[in-house]
């Protein structure tokens, strides 16, 4: 199997798997990251997350090819200390209710928040409705982006 | 229907106390008195042995508290709301509270479960007394040791004053107070004097989740651990025929491919059988790799022989179901006066028919469970919503003693009532008593959506009488797939009101498994009778809200037991969301829908408000009031009722879930839609305020919402909705183009 050079969390890794291995599966299984969350698989769903470069993108549909090279920050490597304000925001609001999709959540907001710091309630939701939330926390990520939005600014 | 009462059931009977061996105290207790725990907890926390008790208290030297959280935490909030109740009694401050998830107790426990919102219902007495006790406990140890009286003293925050103002912390006498009689009497807070309860508390599992640490069972990993990709029958009736698995076993990382059923079939077919839960006949083929990659990549290149049997479609289900309500096949489940003559004699009858389609729970986390069978032990590790029984399960079918398993419960990603068929428990430990490794078993998306435990279709056909301006007649017909309510729910709202009043219901016996789907049977049951509701009143042409206020103030001092709902507490949550809501006095434009129910113990009461965007209705709010008692931590409260009311929002408009040849057509979240941020309105939960007993709120803000909705979008746009989901037939949430013109 091909070997991969990864940057992870600010880390230099290698990993041995077959080149079709998702991003996801590589983190999970292979770096023991599992706050990256398998949901759908196919992109829809959103609790896979994860930073490229600082963009967000779906790492169960993202190919290590894809990633070599570049800088891969998951949940585990948002912050230090679980300090990142919209991390903080989270924990305010006290979004989660299962709270197996808020990692994915996260990342997105975080990403978000880096290009848009001061987003209209539409923006908000239209940045969010990519992710599901089963439990249907919807109205407090609502709220705890907006918290996080004014923590940032 | 007092919270506070000097209590005088026999602590012997579900506490028991020891020293612990690096110092401090260690509360075993049983949170339900017909459990019956036969030795005193272990003075080892190492040698925990949970058959005895299922929850703990451990007051470390330092003063420092563990509570073990007994209930499965499926997101509901148990794993905070439970150990508030013993905080508050033992006076210690949350702050300094630590909760941890404790294990299984195969022997003694009642109600190791989470589902039918009935966990803060049922430990409200026995948490409270618990943590009253260890307090009790350690002032006499501390009034002892001062050689004062115990009624001298004082506590606050977990440090204890006597009249002379000297202090001991419960570190300080909690080896003392270990060694003590556990006493017989205990004397409860009065509700104003909580410290703890009623106050806001934030999820105890919130810097894990936020931070991405291992909790749920996906997250699960074991030195030596392999995983498992099932392969199932694609579609419900077929049966294994054969398996080639010469492509699979030759893919990178492969360790095997075998194929299981037996032991799950032969305990369906014996004396200790689980009845709740059904399994598929067939075998299915397992694929057994290294990592979870490699194993879904390799069942896809599985080549099995399936064969066909009685291969059902939603077309012929409907066909079925409206047979049923047509026919006369019925088991009567309440039966008042005499429906027959109430309609002979009334002035006007209205009958309407209300369907709704299966649905998956959809559990983000997908099922999972670790195995590892050795001839020692069984142990497994996973999110199930009912550990006592997927032990027990596992054990007969293995043959092995319930003695030798060790079930560990993870925080679950979702529940909703899937998790309480442990039929992916029985996988991973038949998988592994095969292959003889610890074990992953991991489904796909795909795999759970496909061979799920489906919320039944069900029609409703509801017909009421009325004469000379009365409701004097009610008949409600269920047809449902495999299995029909039960319980006290037929003897919900409006049994009692009105005189000539009948349930029935039937079931056609489908090979599709079904099961419990978060507030089971009420979920679709109250859209049906709040939007046929909403319809008589137009039709009697009388106000929607004075006939729900008339019809329960005939409930008011019924000496019938079966009718639970409380006609005051109803008629008061009424009121008030008429009055928080703006109820008849919002500006033109918005339109309003009105409902109330009661399932799960709980009464609430909901308005939506909807308006025209693009000639489209959209729902924009949702005024919610609860009465579900005192409200143990209103954080956690609010976040259940707006999770109730979104999932109730989004099933009613979008799900669907049909079957076509035996398979359901949807297999991930691009053929299956859930609700997403944009289609959540804003909400606005009142909790009535009182000191009546709390009772759960996992469910019952769900069932009314679709009513609600359905209500404002005929008053939006002079459409009636009978169908879920109401997007099937998006011509039927836009206005009329005649009213756009005009």
């Amino acid at each position: 199997m091909p070997t991969f050079q990864l940057k992870v969390n600010g880390e230099s890794k290698t990993v041995d798997v077959a080149a079709d291995t998702p991003v996801l599966w590589v983190l999970r299984d292979h770096l023991d990251l599992v706050g990256t969350k398998y949901g759908c698989g196919i992109g829809q769903c959103g609790a896979c997350t994860i930073h490229v470069d600082g963009t967000p993108l779906r790492s169960c549909s993202t190919t290590l090819s894809q990633v070599e090279g570049k800088s891969i920050t998951t949940i585990e490597g948002l912050s230090e200390d679980g300090k990142h304000p919209v991390q903080e925001a989270w924990t305010e609001v006290d979004v989660p209710q299962c709270g197996y999709c808020q990692a994915g959540q996260i990342m997105t907001a975080s990403a978000f928040l880096e290009n848009n710091p001061n987003p209209t309630e539409e923006e908000i939701k239209n940045a969010m409705h990519g992710n599901i939330c089963r439990c249907a926390s919807y109205t407090r990520i609502r709220k705890a982006v907006a918290v996080a939005a004014e923590k940032m600014s | 229907m007092s919270t506070t009462s000097k209590t005088t059931f026999s602590r012997r009977a579900f506490m028991r106390t020891s020293t612990l061996a690096g110092g401090g105290m260690l509360i075993g207790f049983n949170l339900f008195q017909s459990c019956k725990p036969k030795v005193a907890p272990p003075i080892d926390l190492s040698q925990l042995d949970y058959n005895d008790f299922n929850a703990f208290i451990k007051i470390a030297a330092n003063g420092a508290v563990t509570i073990f959280s007994p209930n499965p935490e499926i997101g509901q909030g148990v794993k905070t709301s439970m150990p508030m109740l013993i905080a508050e009694e033992l006076d210690v401050a949350w702050k300094n509270v630590f909760v941890e998830q404790g294990k299984l107790d195969t022997e003694n426990y009642v109600r190791q479960v989470a589902g039918g919102s009935q966990s803060i219902r049922f430990g409200w007495d026995a948490l409270r007394q618990t943590g009253a006790t260890a307090k009790r406990m350690l002032v006499n140890a501390a009034a002892a040791r001062w050689g004062v009286d115990a009624s001298e003293c004082s506590v606050s925050e977990g440090v204890i004053t006597n009249a002379a103002g000297e202090t001991l912390g419960y570190g300080d006498v909690v080896n003392e107070a270990a060694v003590l009689e556990v006493p017989e009497e205990v004397t409860l807070k009065e509700p104003k004097d909580y410290n703890i309860i009623g106050k806001d508390a934030g999820n105890v599992d919130i810097t894990k989740i936020i931070t991405g640490k291992p909790l749920f069972g996906l997250d699960y990993k074991a030195e030596g651990m392999v995983y498992a990709s099932v392969a199932r029958p694609p579609a419900f009736g077929q049966k294994l025929v054969s398996f080639d698995a010469t492509e699979a076993k030759k893919m990178p990382g492969v360790i095997d491919v075998v194929s299981i059923g037996e032991k799950g079939r032969a305990h369906m077919n014996g004396e200790n059988r689980n009845w709740s839960v059904r399994l598929p006949d067939s075998d299915k083929v397992v694929v057994i790799a290294e990592s979870t990659w490699q194993a879904m990549k390799a069942k896809k290149a599985l080549k099995i022989v399936w064969e066909d049997n009685d291969l059902e479609s939603t077309e012929q289900h409907n066909e079925l179901l409206m047979g049923l309500l047509d026919g006369n096949k019925f088991n009567t489940m309440r039966s008042d006066g005499n429906v027959k003559k109430a309609f002979a004699e009334a002035d006007e009858v209205l009958e309407r028919t209300y369907e709704s389609p299966f649905l998956p729970h959809n559990c983000l986390e997908p099922m999972n469970f670790y195995a590892n069978v050795t001839d020692e032990k069984i142990h497994l590790v996973g999110p199930v919503q009912t550990p006592a029984s997927a032990a027990t399960t596992v054990a007969d079918m293995l043959g092995r003693d319930v003695a030798d398993i060790h079930l560990e419960m993870t925080r679950m990603g979702g529940g909703f009532g899937r998790r309480l068929y442990g039929d992916f428990v029985y996988e991973a430990a038949e998988i592994s008593n095969l292959i003889r490794k610890p074990v992953k078993m991991v489904s796909s998306r795909e795999d759970d959506m496909n061979t799920g435990v489906y919320r039944p279709a069900i029609k409703y056909r509801i017909k009421a009488a009325v004469k000379d301006g009365q409701i004097t007649g009610y008949h409600l017909k269920e047809a449902a797939i495999n299995s029909n309510m039960y319980g006290l729910i037929p003897n919900f709202f409006p049994a009692g009101a009105i005189e000539n009043y009948q349930v029935d219901v039937a079931s056609y016996d489908s090979n599709i498994t079904t099961g419990a789907w978060r507030a089971p049977y009420t979920n679709f049951l109250a859209y049906a009778e709040q939007s046929f509701f909403d319809e008589l009143a137009e039709l009697m042409d009388t106000d929607k809200i004075q006939l729900r206020l008339d019809l329960l103030e005939k409930v008011k001092g019924t000496e019938d037991e079966r009718i639970q709902y409380d006609p005051e507490r109803m008629q008061n949550c009424i009121k008030t969301a008429v009055e928080k809501s703006g109820w008849g006095k919002k500006p033109e434009g918005v339109y309003q829908g009105f409902v109330n129910y009661y399932c799960h113990n709980t009464h609430v009461a909901q308005v939506a408000d909807v308006e025209i965007e693009n000639g489209n209705a959209v729902v924009k709010k949702i005024t919610c009031v609860v009465d579900c008692g005192i409200v143990v931590n209103p954080l956690g409260a609010i976040n259940q009722i707006e999770g109730g009311i979104l999932d109730g929002i989004g099933h009613s408009m979008y799900g669907d879930f049909g079957f076509e040849n035996g398979a359901p057509v949807a297999n991930n979240f691009d053929g299956y839609r859930l609700i997403r941020m944009k289609e959540a309105p804003a909400i606005e939960t009142h909790l009535i305020q009182n000191e009546l007993s709390p009772t759960g709120l996992g469910e019952p803000t769900l069932p009314p919402v679709g009513g609600a909705i359905a209500n404002a979008f005929k008053a939006a746009t002079g459409n009636r909705l009978y169908e879920q989901p109401f997007s099937k037939k998006p011509e039927l949430l836009k206005v009329p183009e005649k009213e756009i013109l005009g």
